[in-house]
């Protein structure tokens, strides 16, 4: 744990007098918020908010779930509504028939799973809300696998710390592997009972703009922390060392890892 | 000076209030610039659990009308005309940007969401800590007992309060060592209704504390009724801040802040007194 972990009030209060004089002072000094001391002050705060989220909120404290009545006529799909690549087009144009889910890195037993797999485990059907870290919600209906299920099949090692998702979208648009999408989780919400990988919605096969084949739903979160169009599962355990090295391509583009605010 | 009034220097604000005053006023500033940063990353609001995007109660957006195309805020189903202010603004060069709040008011002051939710979540730690010693003095030192909940006679006094206030009238003398019952009203209902609400309309919007507070989302009907609430609170201390600092401005404004920096403030004694 970092030494921002043990905050004292009064440095705590220190710093921010320090962060709002400097934000006064500098006024029009835009690139303010991206200097890496003010960033580094104003980030305890997201140790802080993690921290008393875990002491508050129990573990296994489920997202509210919704009715039928509840389902959002229009929900919106953001961030990447399509993948534009030929393997990607290739899997779409036949239903995704030959698409496989890889689960690898810290487990015991690397697999490789078809949708037909995923769909033959036991399932769970929840209807929640989804918070974009925009500020709008949507309501809608999510049948997937539980992941808990699938790490306990693939014999997650007792070493893994995080669960990461890679995407085939590329939505950073860079052409290579450092744009496109990806995510990380905690074991606590890994394990969680609402955290699936969602291969229907609303009753039908996942639509490619809101991910298909397969998307994260991790519920006691923000939108984008549930990565879409799926390819790859991997247990590691630290992000340190992948990609921009925070935990998820909003995360490497200054969003909080922890995303339950 | 013909002005011979006699002088008597009280000891009005305690060390306690005067440091959380403070604080409280850089907090409330970032939270409320931040916070419309944050607002302009969806600049509408809704009732309920989830967005109804045909129907927002408040929105800023472009709108296009024949060739042209506007800023319009749409509150409660009535469309205004906010060109350059809210929804959308042209540049010098004619070009024309699609945003909700003007950056000018905004932290950081162009979009940047990431960092608008860093200086928010960063200062509502701080409001939040800074609140709680204050409550605590407050209750502990019984100056909220003392200096800030009227008494009943004060509440009925209140009508006459309401006139001489109207008529820049304020007290003087013996009366100026208290604060009068609009005074309290006011400072009670920002204290104990406004600031606590914006906690409690924050928490709801986060999806993490709802799973452990479901209560949260039952008390304002919802996530986006809490964002709705949210924006309403944060507008309501806005119009508290502006009276407040219009009345420090008209009764004398270096006694005013001199009295929150050193706690010192001086009382006109009328000239009839013994």
């Amino acid at each position: 744990m970092s030494a921002n972990a043990k905050l004292d009030r009064r440095g705590f209060v220190a710093r921010g007098v320090a962060a709002a004089g400097a934000a006064l002072l500098g006024g029009c000094d835009s690139d303010l918020s991206e200097q890496p001391w003010v960033k580094r002050i104003l980030d305890s705060a997201e140790t802080l908010t993690r921290a008393a989220q875990r002491t508050l909120v129990s573990p296994m404290a489920l997202a509210r779930e919704y009715t039928e009545a509840d389902i959002s006529k229009d929900f919106k799909a953001n961030g990447s509504t399509d993948v534009d690549d030929d393997a990607y087009r290739a899997l779409a144009a036949n239903g995704f028939a030959d698409w496989k889910l890889k689960i690898g890195g810290l487990v015991g037993q690397p697999l490789e799973l078809s949708l037909a797999e995923l769909r033959s485990m036991p399932s769970r059907t929840q209807i929640t809300r989804h918070d974009c870290v925009e500020g709008w919600s949507c309501i809608g209906k999510w049948t997937g696998v539980a992941l808990k299920a699938l790490l306990d099949k693939a014999e997650l090692k007792s070493q893994a710390r995080q669960i990461v998702f890679y995407c085939a979208d590329d939505l950073g648009e860079t052409g290579d592997d450092d744009g496109k999408y990806y995510e990380s989780i905690g074991l606590i919400d890994a394990f969680h009972p609402q955290t699936i990988l969602a291969y229907e919605m609303n009753g039908a096969p996942l639509p490619i703009p809101h991910g298909a084949p397969l998307r994260l739903r991790v519920e006691r979160q923000l939108g984008y922390k549930m990565a879409k169009y799926v390819m790859r599962i991997e247990a590691v355990d630290g992000i340190a060392g992948i990609r921009g090295g925070h935990g998820g391509f909003w995360e490497d583009r200054g969003y909080e890892w922890y995303a339950g605010i | 000076m013909t002005d011979e009034h006699k002088q008597e220097v009280v000891y009005r604000h305690s060390g306690a209030v005067r440091v959380t005053h403070w604080i409280n006023v850089v907090a409330l500033l970032v939270l409320l610039m931040s916070g419309l940063q944050i607002f302009n990353a969806h600049p509408a609001l809704y009732f309920g659990s989830k967005s109804n995007f045909d129907d927002p109660v408040m929105a800023m957006r472009p709108m296009k009308h024949g060739e042209d195309i506007f800023g319009v805020t749409t509150i409660a189903g009535w469309n205004i005309d906010t060109t350059n202010l809210f929804g959308l603004a042209y540049s010098p060069d004619g070009d024309y940007e699609i945003r909700g709040f003007p950056w000018s008011v905004t932290l950081p002051g162009h979009r940047n969401l990431s960092a608008g939710r860093r200086w928010h979540f960063f200062f509502a730690w701080l409001f939040v800590i800074n609140g709680l010693a204050y409550l605590i003095y407050s209750l502990a030192s019984g100056h909220l007992r003392r200096d800030l909940a009227p008494s009943r006679r004060e509440l009925k006094h209140i009508g006459p309060s309401i006139w001489e206030h109207l008529r820049l009238k304020f007290p003087q003398g013996e009366e100026a060592k208290r604060y009068n019952v609009l005074q309290k009203l006011a400072y009670l209902v920002v204290v104990l209704v406004l600031l606590p609400l914006m906690l409690l309309t924050g928490l709801a919007m986060s999806p993490g504390m709802d799973a452990g507070y479901p209560f949260l989302l039952e008390i304002f009907g919802g996530r986006q009724s809490a964002r709705t609430i949210h924006f309403i609170a944060a507008s309501g201390i806005v119009l508290f801040v502006v009276v407040h600092i219009v009345m420090v401005l008209i009764t004398g404004v270096w006694n005013n802040l001199r009295s929150m920096i050193t706690g010192r403030y001086a009382i006109k004694l009328p000239e009839s007194r013994p």
